[in-house]
């Protein structure tokens, strides 16, 4: 078992001839992930690496070869466009890449995709894996390790440092997601608990996140009134100044809110294991598995 | 992205939004003759900079307060003299004060009420929220604090925008009398319309004022605008003041680094906003205190890591070096080769520690022992962090 992606996942890449989206479309492909399609505007009728079909659209690419999810590496401009296309053709996962998708088109997009059964990952985001399974994004596939801690993060450094602290512990991982750093994106870390907390084969869950919103507060209720599985946590940007963006658009403490303080007292009440520096993460899990 | 107090108000005026009538200025001469243009016998003046508190702030020649209120167009060219070309120290502009070139001259406003008004982003909803009180002048924060109930917070639709009952509620809760909606209604329409269309990231006016005539005007205004939709704003992009950015700043912007300058003495360099920011937290966990953010993404050239290399050496505040990489796509051996070209092309000044993880890390290593260069390498996070402290206090690392 595993969350939202398995082996069975059929991918398809939306902007599979640009620079990164090829470079990573061949990453996913030798990690093992079935990529079945691609698709590029005025490019339909080309092939990937020889092997994989491009389409004009999205549609056509469902209608030929049955994808179910996408990984969108479109241009911020159009980027919102692209997960519209995906969802209107059925795309029931679409995970965006993309990094500096305008906050407005977001807005819309969340709205429209309201009226969808589709799960979106991100936008600015490093995607989603079920190790030795299927890969969808850009993270390194063999930092990863199958085992039984879900893993679910706002950043993506982050996400691959709880990652290899996890391996070099000699466990492993069910999935990790990467949310992304974005004020406004599709699913969001109570969502990902949630699911990770249905997982039978995820055993604990690790939470990475940082200053900015409340859904790290909004995933500690959830996880106090909910959750038995041992959840290890991490909040980055206890010493970051307010009113400054820290590198993600929804990283910033705005008018006193967002702090990593006020994340840290909600996980700790919710009864959640806090690990006080990143390095301690891994050493958090053990202790947590009780192993 | 900020702009300056003018600039919001000729958005605002050219969006629908009733201004007090002025202009701005650039010189002493400038000033007086929009005075005399104006019919008006009293004046305000104020000093224009990006940051707030400019009323309680003071001058580094000790010429006080950044906003003044004069009888005489004569009167509004002295003050312009005091402010044009001087530097307004305020307790947002850090000790070093902002460089004032240029000064808002305009009438005068009779008021009979204060009130807040404001257009944002609410992030848990992802839709704008309208922000309105009838408590102005004063920062939200403060009000929200004691009186959280004299704030109204009004979620619009993102799909279907302001509707006319919404601008009628908060019309209302805003105290005007049900026969004297038009005016507070069109303005809240213009404003919303002016969020939109410029895709900011917060339109806040306040106060909002109304006159002892019954109008109601936007005295001051911030407006902020979303990075990520400046290509579609050209207009905007132009409204940039370099003179109010940190050179640090300015120096990263043209490399395309996330840089953000801080007031320590350990310069950084990581690959991840995340991670970035776990190393500022590191740093401070270790006792010292760090000289900026810096993010140089995960697909960092070597060209941009000699220019982040450069910029963290020639910041004079800066006694140590810290970097940390998690390799990933980003390959820690050709991290290597490019931080070994960066220390070839500029020596470096300070001691610089380098913590290495990730793919082919090995190999990273490798190149930097054998590289000659006086690069102090560490394995753990907190080991590098106390190697960062200790190199920065000017003592050996262990």
């Amino acid at each position: 078992m595993s969350v939202l992606v398995d082996a069975n996942t059929r991918l398809l890449v939306q902007g599979i001839t640009g620079k990164s989206g090829s470079f990573h479309a061949s990453a996913c492909k030798e990690y093992g992930t079935q990529v079945v399609a691609g698709v590029t505007p005025a490019r339909g009728g080309e092939k990937f690496e020889k092997t994989v079909p491009i389409f004009d659209t999205v549609s056509e690419a469902v209608a030929a070869t049955k994808a179910n999810a996408s990984m969108i590496f479109v241009p911020p401009e159009f980027a919102a466009d692209a997960i519209l296309e995906a969802a209107d053709a059925g795309i029931q996962l679409i995970v965006a890449i993309t990094e500096g998708i305008p906050v407005m088109d977001m807005m819309r997009v969340r709205h429209a995709l309201s009226e969808h059964s589709c799960v979106l990952i991100g936008p600015n985001c490093p995607g989603i894996i079920t190790p030795g399974a299927c890969k969808i994004g850009i993270m390194p596939g063999y930092i990863h390790r199958p085992g039984n801690v879900g893993v679910v993060s706002r950043s993506g450094t982050l996400t691959y440092e709880a990652v290899w602290q996890i391996t070099s512990q000699g466990l492993g991982q069910s999935t990790c997601i990467g949310v992304g750093g974005d004020p406004i994106h599709g699913l969001t870390l109570q969502k990902a608990v949630e699911y990770l907390h249905a997982d039978p084969d995820t055993k604990a869950i690790v939470m990475i996140g940082e200053i900015g919103g409340s859904e790290e507060e909004e995933a500690a209720e959830y996880i106090q009134s909910r959750v038995k599985k041992p959840v290890i946590s991490f909040v980055a940007g206890a010493t970051a100044p307010p009113g400054k963006r820290m590198g993600h658009a929804g990283a910033i403490i705005s008018g006193g809110q967002g702090t990593a303080q006020a994340k840290i007292e909600a996980l700790k009440k919710a009864g959640v294991h806090v690990a006080e520096t990143l390095g301690d993460i891994g050493q958090e899990v053990v202790k947590a598995l009780g192993k | 992205m900020n702009i300056h107090e003018y600039q919001a108000r000729d958005l605002l005026a050219a969006a629908g939004v009733p201004v007090p009538r002025g202009a701005v200025a650039r010189s002493p001469e400038e000033a007086e003759s929009i005075a005399r243009s104006l019919p008006c016998n009293s004046f305000v003046v104020k000093a224009q900079v990006h940051a707030g508190g400019r009323g309680k702030g003071h001058f580094q020649d000790g010429y006080k307060s950044g906003v003044h209120l004069v009888k005489t167009p004569h009167q509004v060219r002295d003050v312009a003299s005091h402010m044009i070309g001087n530097t307004l120290i305020t307790h947002q502009t850090g000790p070093e004060g902002k460089p004032v070139h240029a000064v808002l001259v305009g009438e005068s406003t009779d008021i009979a009420r204060e009130l807040y008004l404001a257009i944002v982003l609410d992030r848990s909803s992802g839709c704008p929220v309208i922000v309105a009180s009838q408590q102005g002048g004063v920062e939200i924060e403060a009000v929200a604090e004691k009186s959280p109930e004299a704030i109204l917070r009004e979620v619009i639709h993102p799909g279907l925008g302001l509707q006319p009952y919404q601008a009628r509620k908060v019309s209302i809760f805003l105290g005007f009398p049900s026969t004297g909606l038009r005016a507070p209604c069109r303005l809240l329409h213009a404003a919303y319309r002016l969020f939109i269309e410029k895709d900011c990231s917060q339109v806040e006016i306040n106060p909002l004022a109304v006159t002892k005539g019954g109008d109601v005007v936007a005295l001051d205004a911030k407006l902020g605008f979303d990075d990520n939709a400046l290509f579609r704003h050209k207009e905007i992009q132009e409204l940039q003041d370099p003179s109010q950015e940190d050179p640090r700043d300015l120096a990263a912007a043209e490399h395309h680094l996330n840089y953000i300058g801080l007031d320590g003495n350990i310069g950084c360099m990581v690959n991840g906003a995340g991670l970035a920011m776990a190393t500022l937290d590191l740093i401070q966990a270790a006792g010292g205190k760090p000289a900026n953010f810096l993010d140089v993404g995960g697909g960092a050239s070597e060209e941009m890591i000699t220019a982040a290399f450069r910029l963290l050496q020639g910041d004079p505040a800066v006694k140590a070096i810290l970097v940390n990489i998690f390799g990933g796509i980003l390959k820690c051996d050709i991290l290597a080769q490019g931080m070994v070209a960066a220390c070839r092309t500029a020596p470096p000044r300070v001691p610089i520690i380098v913590r290495l993880q990730g793919t082919n890390v090995e190999a990273g290593r490798k190149i930097l022992k054998e590289s000659g260069l006086p690069l102090l390498p560490a394995e753990g996070l907190m080991e590098a962090a106390d190697k960062a402290v200790a190199a920065a206090a000017g003592k050996k690392g262990k």
